[in-house]
């Protein structure tokens, strides 16, 4: 798992050997193919993009194509023991709706998103009076699929709202972990496990 | 695609027992032919069957004797295709109800005589009966996988729901777990124009020529085949194909001759068609695809279908297909999905239509052979 993007790691390495899994949003299956080899998983995949989907069957994943806003219905309560949403909330038109949804399916949920708050980008609104452009966030605003943007702090503040528990959370610059403190201003990105 | 000579045995099997069928009837002496390629191993568990369309044929990868073209899925099956018969034991029949070798409305019945309208009204799980019969016949108690484009695809889903320890997965390609109002309304269209050639005689036409499938209600077998054939193009490919070119002149005659290109593509595809295929059949299978409805079977919950199996699904549409639409494939997606059975699903980009499933999609072939690798 060590070529596992940083935030992928970090949920491969915390997943119980022989879950059931569905990763939203698996892009190429990397991690299924992770948890499926390595943690001896049962290893779903939802995917927007058919090119993903056709690599990933093409893998022997059990992958279908669909929309996290549109297709987590279908699943029924309790589904899955892990329920994981990498650097795809920002994506969705619902954010809320889709934590509320991951956690119905899920008896948990790993969620990884980037940091609005940190420092780069303070620095790139606050000097440059730009919309960042940085290492997790490389597309310019009018091409980026990413509509909602959160902070950690912004983040945090919804599970609370929404009475979500957090198991565990952790904080990433590149493949470096981050301590809580100040996570808020020093993270790029942060993983956090989910519960009802 | 180079093609190496497949080792091919065609054979025919009288069924030991009758065949009770879903109307209530059971029908004797059904006679199911079929062609098998590669080997069955010793444990007899790499066995994939394929399930053909509407107007197809067992003759899945190997010639048509009748027609002499090619097997109708040779770019994906043989060795080292996707389903690749030098690891799998390869089984194509002809569906009950056909005129390519297996029990029809063409066959004699008891008295001898062809059944005509007297072959009872039979379903698609009727077929499936047909080929898990041809199965046991075999010795093989659990496919590795079943496999199926359009109708073909109907026979997959209804193996795995109806026969659930019989496969370890599906493939259902561009297909449906229900006809719907518009896809009964084509086939309504098609049916009608047979019966409304005079020389159908209420099915009894047999023996008015020498080739049974020859005479008949030959204009009407034509008229129903060039209005399904629409249904298998998309609007797009026709366009790129004929747009509004004129056959074999310069102008419009002011007449009603084929001036357009696609009104002489549509007439050879109506008049070679009834060269190959019995225009009872095409009633009775016809039929059969309107009947199904696979959430019906089960208390009108599809999950409910899907209950009892284990198997692995992989269900793929094409973009451009709009007789069995995306959507239907979604909808049989999610209940599996609520059913809690292993599902891939993937709507591939395609321009030809329906019909995408028998051309050249390469990430068609990617998707097949990954799965069936599983």
């Amino acid at each position: 798992m060590n070529n596992l993007r940083p935030d992928l790691a970090v949920i491969a390495e915390n997943v119980a050997q022989q879950s059931r899994i569905l990763d939203v949003g698996c892009g190429d299956g990397t991690l299924l193919e992770a948890l499926r080899d390595k943690r001896d998983c049962d290893a779903r995949g939802m995917e927007i993009d058919s090119a993903n989907v056709a690599e990933c069957v093409g893998k022997g994943l059990s992958v279908i194509q669909g929309d996290a806003d549109r297709d987590l219905a279908f699943y029924p309560d309790g589904a899955f023991d892990y329920a994981i949403l990498s650097q795809t909330l920002q994506t969705t038109m619902r954010p809320a709706l889709v934590l509320r949804e991951l956690l119905r399916i899920g008896e948990r949920a790993f969620v990884s998103f980037p940091n609005f708050a940190h420092w780069r980008v303070r620095l790139s609104l606050l000097w440059g009076g730009r919309m960042p452009v940085t290492r997790q966030l490389p597309i310019k605003w009018y091409e980026t699929p990413n509509i909602h943007f959160s902070s950690i702090d912004d983040f945090r503040a919804l599970l609370s709202a929404m009475d979500i528990k957090v198991e565990n959370a952790w904080f990433l610059s590149g493949d470096k972990r981050r301590s809580p403190a100040a996570a808020n201003l020093r993270a790029e990105h942060a993983v956090f496990l989910l519960s009802k | 695609m180079a093609t190496a000579p497949i080792k091919t045995t065609t054979t025919v099997l009288d069924l030991p027992d009758p065949l009770s069928l879903d109307c209530g009837r059971s029908l004797e002496n059904v006679r199911i032919a079929y062609e098998t390629y590669g080997e069955l191993n010793a444990a007899r568990d790499n066995a994939i069957f394929i399930a053909h369309a509407l107007t197809g044929d067992h003759y899945v990868a190997s010639p048509n004797p009748i027609t002499g073209k090619p097997g109708w899925w040779l770019r994906m099956v043989g060795p080292g295709k996707p389903i690749d018969t030098d690891r799998f034991f390869v089984i194509c029949a002809n569906v009950l109800g056909s005129c390519m070798g297996s029990t029809g409305p063409a066959s004699s019945g008891p008295d001898g005589v062809p059944y005509a309208m007297d072959f009872p009204v039979i379903t698609i799980r009727d077929m499936v009966r047909g080929h898990v019969a041809l199965l046991d016949a075999l010795g093989i108690e659990r496919l590795h996988s079943v496999v199926g484009g359009s109708m073909g695809g109907m026979q997959a889903l209804s193996l795995a729901a109806n026969f659930p320890d019989r496969t370890a997965s599906a493939l259902i390609i561009a297909s449906t777990a229900r006809h719907s109002a518009q896809n009964i309304a084509f086939h309504e269209v098609g049916r009608q124009a047979i019966m409304a050639d005079p020389e159908w005689r209420e099915g009894n036409y047999y023996g008015h020529s020498e080739n049974a499938k020859k005479g008949g209600p030959e204009k009407g077998l034509a008229v129903a085949r060039m209005a399904a054939h629409i249904t298998y193009l998309s609007e797009t490919g026709l366009t790129e194909k004929f747009g509004r070119n004129l056959q074999d002149r310069a102008e419009k005659t002011f007449g009603f001759d084929a001036d357009f290109q696609v009104e002489s593509y549509l007439r050879h595809q109506g008049l070679s068609f009834t060269d190959r295929f019995d225009a009872n059949s095409y009633l009775y299978i016809t039929r059969a695809m309107d009947y199904f409805d696979l959430a019906e079977e089960h208390g009108g919950i599809l999950a409910s279908a899907f209950a009892q199996t284990d198997a692995r699904f992989c269900l793929i549409s094409f973009d451009t297909d709009w007789l069995y639409p995306t959507a239907e494939s979604r909808n049989i997606v999610h209940a599996l999905n609520a059913a809690g059975a292993p599902v891939s699903f993937v709507e591939l980009s395609a321009p030809f239509g329906h019909d995408s499933f028998l051309l050249d999609v390469p990430s068609l072939d990617r998707v097949i052979d990954g799965f069936l690798k599983q």
